[in-house]
């Protein structure tokens, strides 16, 4: 590998292959090893196994009369659950997609019509829309109103008008019976 | 100096830019590229070198600790363990830190015992060695209070002994406790107040170690033949021969740190302290970490309170005077016929102190706790002080470069001289 190198008493600075190469090779093997040590520095401001474990939060729905909605807490973040009017299922599948900024259709964001169940914080920097209690502004389309920067979201939770980019994200859920679900 | 930008000799446009201002890349080169070093380092004088990386890693891990640790007296103890089984990494970053703990007070009794061997704290490195012990005794400050946060058994009975100490003091010592306590007992406050220092004296010691090599890079570097390099011929650049040497050390070191934090992580601590603090029962045989036990002896050995406190900080004490109750002009005990042995036989006595530590305080252990804390004190206030008048060392060598490179004389031409010429 090496035996193409200068001898080294013809220059008072050597320039030996042989050197080079081990300069390199030992450079490399500590700047992996370097990395490797970076890693467990850089992994332990990710969430911690005990905060990914409570990571699922059960909601009895059986209080929550329609027209009603509640906030619960999951993974630290508010989830709203909307006991959904027939009035307002209506209103939400009336929208034609073509007047959507974010275009779903309403089926696709519910899995059972009277129940919305979304994370509630807004697409646009993380407030918290109002439109939970039934005095809160409820924007223009009868939905959510973010008083941050004024974002309104129809009664599908869907993004109308304002500066935030998307509708209000559906969190994994199931329902466990009737009245109970699972979030996460 | 005078005013005006620095004449930078850099090339590179945006390192001459800033070196022109503010001459950063000018010292470097000067302190650790072109710094004259003996040519004749052992593998002792790597160990500064090792103390500076285990300060940067204990800071590294230990900043990581803080962002999940909780200091209250209800949440320590279940921190600490969500850190070994949830947060991830988080053993691994744990047992860095405490056997990283162990790795520095190795390193750092090293690197001690290299500059009593050679003679580093002779004139004119006196305040060098000041400086260094400062340095230790930092170390132990943070270390202790370091070991009390987990707040396990061991961290809250060695919390309370500790601190009892200061009650030795006559008429102040029980103010001074309830004042070091924030209460009357070691409590919540003890913690919180502990945690905070904890987290701030590696940062003075980051200030201390600075001066230290501040203070070095005046005197130049003591080397094993104790005698100071004469010229050129007698020392090499720093780099690339000692950063290259220090790295090999290293390496070394890392393999060490690796098996004791993978292989054997708790076998410098202890059982005890994996239970949680209990106000109410103190374990049958409480021990301070390994590297207190010598002074824990020597505590131990005196049969009266004030007197006990006194000698185990006078143990540390006596270490500032060293360079004034040493009045050899000779630094290196290889030239010390005498010394050297005396030396040897303290170093073996300070082992002996270590191990009479970790046993009960009872039987033949009192007796040789003893006799060795007599012998520790003897050798710095007796056999060092008589020794500068009677003994007689053996010849120095005429420089470095005469004793190192057999024959003597200028260095052979070639590779290395032309690096030389710039230091
Ligand atoms: C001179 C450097 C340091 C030394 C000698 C040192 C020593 C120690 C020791 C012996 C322990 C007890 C380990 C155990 O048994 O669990 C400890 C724990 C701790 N240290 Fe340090 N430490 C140093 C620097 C730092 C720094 C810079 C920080 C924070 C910025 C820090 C934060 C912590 C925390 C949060 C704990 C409690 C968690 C635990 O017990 O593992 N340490 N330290
Ligand atoms: S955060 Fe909701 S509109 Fe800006």
């Amino acid at each position: 590998m090496a035996d193409t190198a200068p001898s080294h008493g013809t220059t008072a600075e050597p320039e030996g292959t042989r050197r080079d190469f081990l300069k390199l090779t030992t450079t490399a093997f500590a700047a992996v090893g370097g990395g490797a040590l970076a890693w467990p520095f850089i992994h332990q401001m990710n969430p911690a196994q005990d905060v990914l474990a409570l990571a699922s939060t059960d909601v009895d729905l059986a209080p929550i009369a329609e027209g009603q909605a509640i906030t619960v807490m999951w993974r630290g973040k508010p989830v709203f659950v909307r006991h959904r009017t027939a009035a307002e299922i209506e209103a939400a599948r009336a929208v034609p997609l073509s007047e959507l900024k974010d275009p779903q259709r309403d089926e696709q964001r519910v899995q059972r019509p009277q129940w919305l169940v979304m994370i509630g914080v807004c697409t646009h920097l993380g407030c918290v829309p109002l439109g939970q209690k039934p005095t809160d502004n409820k924007g223009n389309y009868n939905g959510w109103f973010c008083p941050c920067h004024g974002s309104h979201y129809d009664t599908s939770g869907r993004i109308r008008l304002g500066p935030a980019p998307s509708n209000l994200p559906i969190p994994p859920y199931e329902f466990r019976s009737d009245t109970q679900i699972r979030i996460g | 100096m005078a005013i005006g930008l620095h004449d930078s000799p850099f090339k590179n446009p945006v390192i001459r830019w800033i070196d022109r201002r503010l001459p950063i890349f000018t010292m470097m080169q000067k302190e650790y590229g072109t710094f004259p070093t003996p040519r004749n380092f052992n593998y002792f004088w790597n160990f500064g070198a090792l103390a500076m990386v285990n300060l940067a890693i204990m800071i590294a891990t230990g900043i990581v600790l803080a962002m999940h640790y909780t200091p209250h007296v209800d949440h320590a103890f279940d921190s600490v363990e969500r850190i070994m089984r949830d947060v991830n990494y988080g053993w691994l970053i744990r047992y860095m830190h405490m056997n990283g703990a162990s790795m520095f007070f190795i390193v750092v009794y090293v690197h001690i015992w290299r500059g009593m061997y050679y003679g580093s704290y002779k004139e004119p490195r006196e305040l060098l060695w000041i400086l260094g012990v400062v340095i230790f005794i930092l170390m132990m400050a943070t270390a202790f209070m370091g070991y009390v946060l987990p707040w396990g058994q061991m961290s809250f009975w060695g919390a309370t002994v500790i601190t009892n100490l200061f009650s030795a003091i006559p008429f102040v010592g029980d103010s001074i406790v309830t004042w070091l306590w924030g209460g009357f007992s070691v409590d919540n406050p003890t913690l919180a107040r502990f945690f905070s220092l904890h987290y701030l004296l590696p940062f003075v010691i980051v200030g201390v170690v600075f001066l230290h090599v501040a203070a070095l890079h005046i005197t130049g570097s003591n080397n094993p033949l104790g005698i100071e390099p004469k010229g050129p011929q007698d020392t090499l650049p720093f780099h690339p021969y000692y950063t290259i040497k220090d790295s090999v050390g290293l390496v070394v070191y890392a393999i060490v740190f690796a098996a004791l934090v993978f292989f054997a992580p708790n076998f410098l601590g202890h059982p005890d302290n994996y239970i949680p603090a209990n106000p109410l029962v103190t374990p049958a045989h409480i021990v301070p970490e390994w590297y207190f036990l010598a002074f824990y002896a020597i505590l131990r050995a005196v049969p009266d309170k004030l007197g006990g406190v006194v000698l185990m900080f006078g143990a540390i004490a006596v270490l500032f005077v060293l360079p004034w109750l040493d009045r050899s002009p000779v630094r290196s005990m290889r030239f010390r016929p005498i010394a050297k042995w005396a030396f040897l036989l303290w170093t073996v006595n300070f082992v002996v102190l270590t191990y009479a530590g970790s046993q009960p305080a009872e039987g033949v252990w009192v007796t040789v706790a003893r006799i060795a804390t007599a012998y520790y004190f003897a050798y710095f206030l007796v056999i060092l002080p008589l020794l500068a008048r009677l003994e007689r060392p053996l010849p120095l060598p005429e420089s470095i470069s005469s004793a190192v490179l057999r024959g003597g004389g200028p260095l052979p031409a070639g590779a290395a001289a032309k690096p030389m010429e710039k230091a």
